[in-house]
């Protein structure tokens, strides 16, 4: 981290292309060339083969219609024109928004409450965290949505449970007002990285406030709302970046739930879902690569007005 | 002191009913694993009445390819992944930590750039690529990427890991006439070894658990993972069978649990430090 110094005077002098170079010399020009793109090489072609040429390439076929067997059509804008026409996809964005806006905030509030919750140095915290830690570690898996889908399905856990208070429960899945919501809440069951990341930051906080806090009476809201929430904004705003890319992203639990069709009633039809279908389901890969651009479009705008609306509400105090 | 210890009280109780709340599932869908199949949707109870293994039989061939096969192709593709993944990002990383050379912020700063990318941005066109080498139905494309440092999240996790080793034991290394791949080897792997082993179990469980991809590239039953073979049991089981399907659904996480277990201590605090999707 620190620059050396100590070393670098005692290094001797060497010849400019010495087999071994040197360590560390004075900085004049970059010294390990061959070394570092020798180290460099196999990442720069996988950068190359498998993300730049293909965000190119992607880029024409969202102008082409194209079916993967015959060669790409030139057909300009209209599949990005044919998007705003087509009814699914207006659907499939409006199901999308919803569940960014629902469950990026669901999740990140239970990972804070339930990280200050034990932020207090009680005992057993190793296990609590693993405990938490666990779903949003299996939570992208087919078996996990499977294991959902059963618990809310009409005679499922979640009934059973509502039955013992006498409430007749719906047909959760079945149901196009519901299927959504049990999306919703599979989100916010996996908050244990963000609660990891908000309880890491916790750990940091200055110890002093609280006590100043304390010596004027401060109640715990007020503690919460004016200590610990301004401190710790830039974990919200790092699991708020990086939940929302992820939520935008959500594909298995929608799969899995709906049987690979989106429904009932395109209510679970997530972009990634609709865009698998169009793309790989009935073979439209042009229109599914615009599709795709126009969400890393979206998400990127979503990135931006965070980074934007950062100076206003996170609190880079050092 | 006693109020103290009186919220501590309650934390522990609020702790405990979320706690209990959100692992029921995972406890209801393991004993509902092991009941008849007339039991499984009769009662909130997760513990079977009349325990039976008749599910793990009966589903573990029920899509017409043993889960013995999905299971066995899940491990090859997660275990040639691991290595490719830990390999290509270590060397990677010690370039970015420790060389210096041309254009490195650049690339530093496309490679951050990446792990913002969404991946549907590259999945037609790579798909295509794959499509026009053949490589379709097979692991390829699944590990290739990956031999190609292919996940920059992990490179980048190294990168801080070596950061934080102290520059004097590669200069004294280096005085001794090491040169960069002998202090690669024998300086910086070495005491790399907590991140490379956070790289192996996020490999191992991400892979294990990834489905869009597998889904995309693999169309042959001999070439299903379990996640995939697990999907062909749900589409087919619709409305019966749910016993087979739930065992199944345990069997394809016994591995990522497993690993879980082992390493649970390293893991959280890998994510608590580095911050991880």
């Amino acid at each position: 981290m620190s620059d050396d110094s100590g070393v670098a005077v005692l290094d001797p002098p060497v010849s400019e292309q010495a087999a071994p170079p040197p360590p560390r010399r004075k900085r004049k020009r970059h010294k390990h060339n061959l070394a570092g793109y020798g180290f460099l090489a196999p990442w720069l072609i996988g950068l190359f083969a498998f993300t730049l040429i293909p965000m190119v390439y992607s880029l024409y076929l969202s102008l082409t219609r194209f079916n993967l067997l015959t060669a790409p059509q030139w057909i300009g804008f209209e599949n990005y024109t044919r998007l705003f026409s087509d009814e699914r996809y207006l659907q499939s964005i409006k199901v999308t928004l919803l569940y960014v806006v629902t469950s990026v905030p669901l999740k990140l509030a239970a990972a804070l409450l339930v990280a200050v919750a034990l932020n207090r140095g009680l005992r057993a915290l190793g296990f609590y965290r693993a405990t938490f830690y666990l779903p949003s570690l299996l939570g992208a898996s087919v078996a996990v949505s499977v294991m959902w889908r059963q618990i809310f399905s009409r005679d499922g856990l979640v009934n059973q449970f509502l039955g013992l208070f006498g409430v007749q429960g719906a047909d959760w899945i079945g149901d196009p007002r519901y299927a959504m919501w049990t999306l919703v809440l599979l989100s916010g069951w996996q908050f244990g990285t963000p609660m990891l990341i908000f309880l890491a930051g916790l750990k940091q906080l200055p110890q002093d406030l609280y006590e100043a806090a304390a010596i004027d009476g401060a109640g715990r809201f007020t503690v919460f709302f004016k200590i610990t929430l301004p401190l710790l904004s830039p974990m919200v705003f790092f699991n708020l970046v990086l939940e929302t890319i992820n939520a935008f992203q959500t594909f298995t639990p929608a799969y899995v739930i709906s049987n690979g069709l989106g429904g009932p009633i395109d209510s679970t039809l997530l972009y990634t879902l609709y865009l698998y279908l169009k793309g790989f389901g009935s073979m439209q890969m042009g229109y599914a690569s615009a599709m795709a651009w126009v969400l890393f479009a979206v998400i990127g705008l979503f990135t931006a007005i965070y980074f934007w609306s950062a100076r206003k509400w996170v609190n880079y105090a050092d | 002191m006693q109020t103290k210890k009186k919220v501590h009280w309650r934390a522990h109780a609020v702790l405990i009913v979320v706690l209990v709340a959100m692992i029921y599932p995972m406890v209801w869908l393991v004993g509902a694993s092991f009941k008849p199949e007339n039991q499984i949707f009769s009662t909130m109870n997760p513990l079977p009445l009349s325990f039976t293994i008749a599910n793990y039989i009966s589903g573990w061939t029920a899509t017409g390819t043993s889960f013995t096969v999905y299971l066995g192709n899940s491990l090859t593709v997660s275990l040639c992944t691991v290595v490719a993944n830990v390999a290509s990002c270590s060397v990677a990383a010690y370039a970015f930590a420790r060389l210096d050379f041309a254009f490195r912020r650049f690339w530093f700063g496309l490679m951050l750039g990446t792990m913002m990318l969404p991946f549907q941005a590259t999945l037609i066109p790579q798909y295509t690529i794959f499509f026009n080498l053949n490589w379709v139905n097979t692991f390829l494309p699944l590990v290739v990427p990956y031999l190609l440092a292919y996940d920059a999240f992990f490179i980048f996790l190294m990168v801080q890991f070596i950061r934080g080793i102290p520059r004097e034991l590669d200069e004294a290394a280096a005085l001794d006439g090491a040169g960069h791949v002998r202090v690669f080897f024998s300086v910086i792997l070495p005491l790399l070894k907590p991140a490379l082993l956070t790289t192996t179990i996020l490999t191992f469980i991400w892979t294990f658990n990834d489905f869009l991809r597998q889904l995309v590239y693999l169309s042959d039953h001999s070439r299903y993972t379990a996640p995939l073979g697990l999907n062909a049991f749900v589409d087919r089981a619709s409305g019966s069978s749910y016993g087979g399907m739930l065992a199944m659904s345990v069997v394809t996480l016994v591995p990522t649990v497993a690993v879980f277990l082992v390493s649970q201590r390293r893991l959280v605090d890998g994510v608590a430090t580095t911050g991880i999707k």
